[in-house]
Formats: structure tokens, sequence, C-alpha cells
């Protein structure tokens, strides 16, 4: 720590001046400011020379710790590779480059200000633009001046490191199709709202104010407008019915689009042959009702993925030993039989031998339990496990893809592909018997007319499929849904479509994982047993945690509370096995019981994470560290297991087993020792079955039940971190109010019911008039709109109000995260 | 009354032009982040407050 600050004891609690944590452990001063490490001192000094200082004005402590971010000098060097740049770059020419970056930590109007300002730190980056909702930055720099590797360095030194994964090294992501659907939106509203100009005259006595060749000129004016609405707005529609048809079955868009024909050439044969109005303003109108509901319904979650698969997981670049000499290559070169250096805090990315002595392999990605568990030579350390504790050298055995865990990826479940089975949804369900009812009521209505008289009958004929086109019907849904989603939203629950909901609606079958899921590590229990511990020796023990990071450390540091920590000297940890440090005259350790030399007579007897205490060389005592689980769950378990099949799978040995039944009552069917691919099968065992089964998981080893249930939901404590392939993504916090959602799910599929009924109430009036062929342009025009509002405010009050009785639209639980 | 044939003529070439004004700054990237705007927005002003910077870039 030469040329640095020294260190200080505290005087006072006070907080870093970059990231506002608290500087308990260390305090670095610095123009009379204070920093809790080097790495956050590190990054003011170095805006502070820039000039870029304002970036403390605008908003207080904006910075990221910086203490656990490692850096090291050449783990960037895959970004010189020809190969990666250009898969990762926008744009390139001669002279500059843009490229586009996820960066997590955006989160405050100071990122925005430094991202903005990156030009002054790199005179080679030309511009740069954040986009604070999506947590992007477009990064465009020179060429000559700069390199791809030397902006994501910089980045990361400022504590802004990109978020780079394999998974953006496969294509480029497809354009974004949604904008579409707004250019529709957009025609049909300017079309809908001049053909209801030129209408609006018709609807009273015109002929008294316009002459007969304005009525003509009117006609003629929205043939012209519903061109594009029919030709453009409703390409979609005419589509979808399309395929639907061809694949021998009924959804929803067949009666819209059968309507939309039926309206415009019926309109067409009145304006070219009889001379009359037509229905053209009613065509434009339903057009824009039904765009709107559509735009409505497809509410995404911009800042979260749904579907990363485990490249998004691993790391993109990998040290390969060649005679000795480092060298970082992309994952995607790496071979069988190649020798590989992973370092502490990195993830080892394919199955492999250690041929370190030792190591110590967190699985937390693996099975969420974030233990450590020690490996000696030789044994296989399974891809996906992180490194804790001094550099290590592996054999490489499989390929990435090919490894324990990501072999996950090449089953059945995984290669079909993602198949939207929509014909599931009720609104479909419907259609098929709506639209053979319609066609039933039409042509009968055809029939009976034509015994007397034949115009009226295809009148009659075509009103009937006019006026039950089902545009309030097939609002109701979209509508309903997508308010559902916003809800749910707010709550911490993301949903990656509406049909989720309808989903999550019909299960029966509720498959919990246990480690991470139902269990959570803030929640873990510490025991203590052995000799009364003093006031003095918490104070030591306090202090000597303090210095680890290992997470059994974190849990005896929170289970001591509030003790002021003594100043230590001599300390010394081995990493994820044990510390050890002087204290006066005293030597105190913790540690594994193989560290320690404890012998069989003192090991505690329980299962369960130890750490043992010794004081100058004497058995003092022994902590027991158990997992706990989350607040809330031991009601939500039983509770949800009275109207539900509640299972529990869990990776662990059965060790924890009577603990579980205890907090989670005896109706929860419990399995242990379950592979990933253990789980996968239970699950598609039980839809086998007929079962519909809801997985709630947090792990990559849940990846696959979670895309075999017929819902999926990932949990996770940080949104924008880590979560596996699913349909839906929980907050952690948020899921002991599972039972409110999926109740909630099933309020919303009673609201589309209700609303259904509603609009065939509106039907039914529609073809009261319409087989008497009565059905007038004005009618239509009323009548149309006025079922469509009323439907879209039925569903938004009954959803919003329903969500407020059971308090899902409480304020404070919209706290984004 | 035949003032009315251009007028509809008029009103019809205005709304056409707003629509594909709309168009135009669908296509330009002005709604794909309705966020960050509002919040650089202010910082120019506190740039000027400050002598020793160089003002902001300007973005196409």
């Amino acid at each position: 720590m030469e040329g640095m600050p020294s260190k200080i004891e505290k005087t006072k609690i006070t907080g870093c001046y970059h990231c506002g944590e608290s500087c308990d452990d260390e305090l670095l001063m610095r123009d009379e400011r204070n920093f809790c490490c080097t790495g956050c001192l590190t990054v003011y000094e170095m805006l502070n020379e820039n000039n870029l200082c304002d970036y403390y004005d605008i908003e207080a402590t904006p910075g990221t710790n910086q203490k656990k971010n490692l850096l090291r000098e050449n783990r960037f060097d895959y970004l010189d590779d020809e190969e990666v740049i250009s898969k990762l770059i926008d744009f390139k020419d001669e002279e500059q480059a843009h490229v586009t970056f996820f960066i997590p930590m955006i989160h405050c109007a100071s990122c925005i200000w430094l991202l903005e300002n990156l030009y002054v730190l790199n005179p080679g980056v030309l511009s740069s633009r954040v986009d604070f909702i999506k947590k992007k930055v477009q990064i465009k720099f020179q060429l000559k001046e700069t390199s791809l590797k030397s902006v994501v360095s910089l980045l990361a030194h400022i504590g802004y490191e990109p978020r780079i994964d394999l998974s953006h090294l496969g294509e480029k992501k497809r354009p974004q199709n949604d904008k579409r659907l707004i250019y529709q939106l957009a025609v049909a509203g300017f079309c809908f709202g001049n053909m209801m100009f030129f209408s609006l005259p018709e609807y009273f006595s015109e002929e008294e104010l316009l002459g007969n060749g304005f009525n003509s000129l009117f006609n003629y004016l929205n043939i012209l407008l519903a061109l594009p609405v029919v030709f453009y707005a409703a390409t979609d529609y005419f589509r979808s019915a399309w395929i639907a048809l061809k694949n021998r079955s009924v959804n929803m868009d067949v009666p819209i689009a059968l309507g939309i024909i039926s309206l415009f050439s019926y309109s067409l044969f009145e304006i070219f042959v009889s001379g009359q109005e037509g229905y053209l303003d009613t065509l434009g109108g339903l057009l824009f009702f039904l765009l709107i509901g559509k735009y409505y319904q497809q509410k995404t979650f911009d800042t979260l993925s749904f579907d990363r698969d485990y490249k998004a997981y691993f790391p993109i670049a990998i040290t390969k030993m060649v005679k000795d000499l480092e060298q970082v290559i992309p994952l995607t070169k790496l071979n069988v039989g190649d020798i590989i250096k992973v370092r502490n805090e990195e993830l080892v990315p394919a199955d492999s031998l250690l041929l370190a002595t030792e190591a110590s392999i967190d699985y937390s990605f693996v099975t969420g339990e974030e233990i450590p568990v020690p490996v000696k030579k030789g044994e296989l350390v399974y891809a996906g496990g992180r490194q804790k504790g001094a550099a290590i050298t592996l054999a490489v055995q499989k390929s990435p893809s090919q490894g324990y865990l990501t072999d996950l990826w090449n089953h059945e479940t995984f290669a079909k592909a993602d198949q939207e089975d929509s014909l599931a949804s009720l609104s479909n369900k419907i259609s098929g018997k709506f639209t053979f009812t319609v066609l039933l009521i039409a042509f009968g209505a055809l029939i009976y007319w034509s015994f007397s008289d034949i115009s009226i009958g295809v009148k009659a004929f075509t009103s009937v499929l006019i006026i039950t086109c089902p545009c309030a019907l097939s609002m109701s849904t979209p509508f309903t849904l997508g308010n559902v989603m916003r809800i749910f939203g707010k709550g911490g629950f993301y949903l990656k479509n509406t049909q989720v909901i309808e989903k999550l609606a019909g299960v029966d079958t509720l498959v919990f994982d246990k480690t991470g899921t139902l269990t959570a590590p803030s929640k873990a229990t510490v025991t203590y047993q052995g000799e009364n511990l003093t006031d003095e020796s918490k104070r030591m023990i306090k202090a000597l945690v303090n210095y680890s990071v290992h997470p059994l450390s974190n849990r005896i540091n929170q289970w001591l509370g509030d003790v002021k920590p003594v100043v230590l000297s001599k300390v010394e940890e081995i990493p994820g096995k044990g510390l050890t440090a002087s204290y006066q005259s005293k030597t105190i350790s913790i540690g594994s019981a193989l560290f320690l030399g404890i012998g069989d007579e003192n090991k505690a007897k329980h299962n369960g994470n130890e750490v043992y205490l010794v004081i100058d060389g004497m058995h003092w005592g022994v902590f027991s560290i158990a997992s706990g689980v989350r607040e809330g769950i031991e009601n939500m378990v039983p509770d949800l297991a009275n109207s539900y099949e509640v299972h529990l799978l869990s990776g662990d040995h059965n060790h924890e087993e009577a603990y579980l039944k205890e907090a989670l009552g005896n109706k929860v069917a419990m399995h242990f020792q379950q592979s990933p691919k253990n789980k996968l099968n239970h699950i598609r065992n039980m839809e086998a079955q007929g079962k519909h089964v809801l997985m709630v998981g947090d792990g990559l080893n849940d990846a696959g039940a979670l895309k075999a249930g017929e819902v999926g939901i990932a949990v996770t404590d940080n949104i924008s971190h880590f979560s596996p392939a699913s349909d839906a993504i929980l907050d952690g916090e948020k899921l002991k109010l599972l039972p409110q959602y999926l109740g909630f799910a099933k309020t919303g599929r009673r609201i589309i019911k209700a609303s259904f009924g509603l609009s065939f109430t509106y039907n039914a009036l529609g073809v009261f008039f319409a087989v008497q062929g009565l059905v007038s342009p004005v009618l239509s025009a009323v009548l149309m709109p006025a079922s469509s509002i009323s439907v879209v405010l039925f569903t938004t009050i009954a959803t919003n109000y329903r969500a407020y009785r059971i308090g899902l639209n409480d304020k404070h639980l919209m706290k984004w995260k | 009354m035949e003032v009315i044939f251009i007028l509809i003529g008029v009103s019809l070439l205005m709304a056409g032009g707003f629509l594909w004004l709309f168009f135009k700054a669908m296509k330009s990237g002005q709604f794909d982040d309705q966020h960050t705007p509002a919040i650089r927005i202010l910082f120019d002003q506190k740039t000027k407050n400050k002598a020793n910077k160089k003002p902001p870039k300007k973005e196409k």
C-alpha cells in the first residue's frame, strides 16, 4: 500500500465518499474525504485529475463499492481477438467503431453523467450515450486512437464494467419487431380519424347541408383511407388467421379477419353498386382499437432477460497455459486437453481435472449453496464452479457445452423451439365455437330471407358478420392480462409475456427448489456450543471474521451483531480453511476442523456447516450454521399445500429433512439428492401424468426443471443479476406473496370470462338487429366503439380493484430494486 | 361550399404530414429512450457554471 494514505484509527462512523458504505474496516483519507478502500480512492483520484468531480455533486455517493473489484491487467486480452471484436461491435468503418455495452451498475444520474463524459478520460472516445432504463451505453470511438480493449478496461477501472458474455458472441440480435405495431397503430389512427370526419355528415341529415357531390367524394376518400388500414394495419390478423386455418384450427384472429373482409367488401359493394355510404369508418375504428389492445399487451421488462442459458453465465475468455506462458483466449476456442488457469472468484468453464493440490469450489451457480466445497488434486471440477482462494490449474476434460451441467441444454426439452402454445388460451378456445355460431346465424338469416327477398338476405348475412366481429371480445383478453402483468410487475414479479398468466391460473402442482429458493443465505441460523464467550473474545472473533469474505465468516459476523472489534495483528487467512491472528499475548484461530486439527472427540455431532474456535491452542467451541428459510415461507408453503400438490426438490443430502418438515408442514413431498437431470425428469414425469406443474427455482441446476414445467419461475435476490431461462422472474423477498399471485392470476381469468359475457351481450343485441337486416352505418358506428370502450373500462377497473383488495397494488410494493 | 374541396385537401395533407413526421421520429430513435434525456438536460446547466469545463459534445 505504498504511496497510499495511511490507515488511521476510525474516530466516528463515516461513509465512503465514493460508494457510501461504512468505512469500518479501514479508512482512507484524501482531500478531507473518506474512502473505504483503495479501489474507491483510485476512482476518485482518476476523476479528480480529470476535473470530473461533478460526478459526486449530482448524486451523493454514486459509486459502487470497489472492494471486490479484482483488477487484473490481462483479463481483457481476449478483446484483441479480431473474431471477438467483430462479434461485439455494432458498426465499424475505416476510422471509427460503435459498440453497445450492457452495464448493470448504472443506477443514478451521476452514472449517466460520468459515462457520457468518457471522452474526457479517453480522448479516443468520440461520444457515449446512455440508455438508463435498458442500462446500456453506446460508445463511438476512433480506431486509431484507442481500442475496444482499452475502452472496456477504462470502464472497468471507473467501476462500470460492462457485462460481456458468451451469448453476445452468438448471432446478432434480431431487429426489434414491436416498431411495426406502432407504425400500424399510427396508420390506423390516422385513417380512422379522417374517416370519421368524412362520415360524420352522413349521420345527420346531410342532404340539407351538402350536395350529393360531396357525398360521393367523401365515400371515395373513405375507400382511399381504408386501403392502408386493410392492406397494412390489418395484415398481422390475416396472417395469423391464415396460419391457424392452415393448421386446421381456429384462433381469435379468424373471426376478426372474417369481420374485416366482410366489412370491407360489403362497403365497397354499397359504395360502388348501391351508391350508399358503407361501414368504412367502423372498419377504421375497429382496427384502431384492436391494435391499441395488442400494443397494451406487449408490455416488456427491458432490463430483464428471460432466455439466458448457461452461456450467459460463463466467462467469455479463459487463461490457457502454454508452456508456463499465460494466453488469454476466447472460450469458444477452448479444446479438450488444454491446461487452463482459474483465479480467485473465476468460474470454471468446463468439466476439468484439478492439477493443483487443492481447490475450494463454490457451486452456488449450480446448486445455490454458497459454502465452498473442497476439491483434491485429480478430482473432477464441474463447469459452473467458482474458485475461492489461490489460482488453480486444471486440465479440460469436456468441451464447455458437454459438461455435467451444460449437458442439460442438449436435452430434448431444449431442442424444441420456444413454441407459444397460444391455442391453450381461453379466448382461442372460445373463438372456434364463436366463429361456428356466427356463421350458422349468418347463413340462417340468408336462407330465411332468401325465400322472400334475396337482397335483404345478403344484407342480413353481411350485417351479422360485421356486427359480431369480436372486437370487444378480443380486447378483453389483452387489456385484462396487460393489467395483471403490470400489477405483478409493481409487486416484483416479472412475466415474460401475458400468456404466462393464463398458464399460472391453470397450475395444480407446485414444485420448489430448496437451496436459494426456499432458504435464503441471509436467514441462516448460527448456534454456538462450547465455553462461554466473554466480551473480549467476542470482540476478537468479530475483528477476525471482519477480515474474511467467506460466507460463513459473514454469518458469524452478523450473528455477533454490534460488537466493537479489537485491533488484531498478524492476521493470516488461508482461503476456504480458516483464519489466525494475534491479539495482545493471545493467538486466536477459527476455521474448519481439519485446519485446526480438531480431533473426533470434539467434533460436532450434527450435520451442517461448522466453524471451530481455538484460542491459544485450546478448543474453545464451535459455531453451527444452518440454512434458514426465507421470511414468510413457513406460512406460505403449508398454505399452498392445502390447495395444491406441493413438492420440494433439493440437490442436498437429507440431513435437513426433519427441520424442513417442521418448518413447511407434512403435506410437502420432499425429494433429496436430485441432480439437475433428476429434477428435469421429475417434472416431465409429473407433466406426463397430466399435472400442470409450476416450478420455482433459482440456480442453473434448476434450468431444466424450469423449462420442463408448464410455468417456470426463477427466484432471484437481485433482479438485474443472474437468473436461468424461465417464464417469470420473482424477487426473492416477494416469494411469500406467491399464493396471492397465483390467486390473482385466477382472478384475471374470471375477469376475462366476465368481460366475455359483457361482449356477448353486445353481440346478441347486434345480431338481433342484424338478422332483420336493420343494421345501419350509424348503429354499427355507435355500437362497436361503445362495446369496446366499455369492455376496456370494465377490465381495467375490475383488475385494479381486485388487486387493491388483496393488497397487491400497495404503494410500498412499488419499489424497483 | 366549393371551398370545402380545398379544405379537405389541405387537411389531409397536413394530417398526412404529421403522420410522416411521426414515422420519421420513430425511425430516428426518438422514442427508444424516454427516460435518459429527461435526466441529461439537467447536466448541461450544471456544466455551464463551471468555467474550466469543456462544452459537452454535440450529438448528431
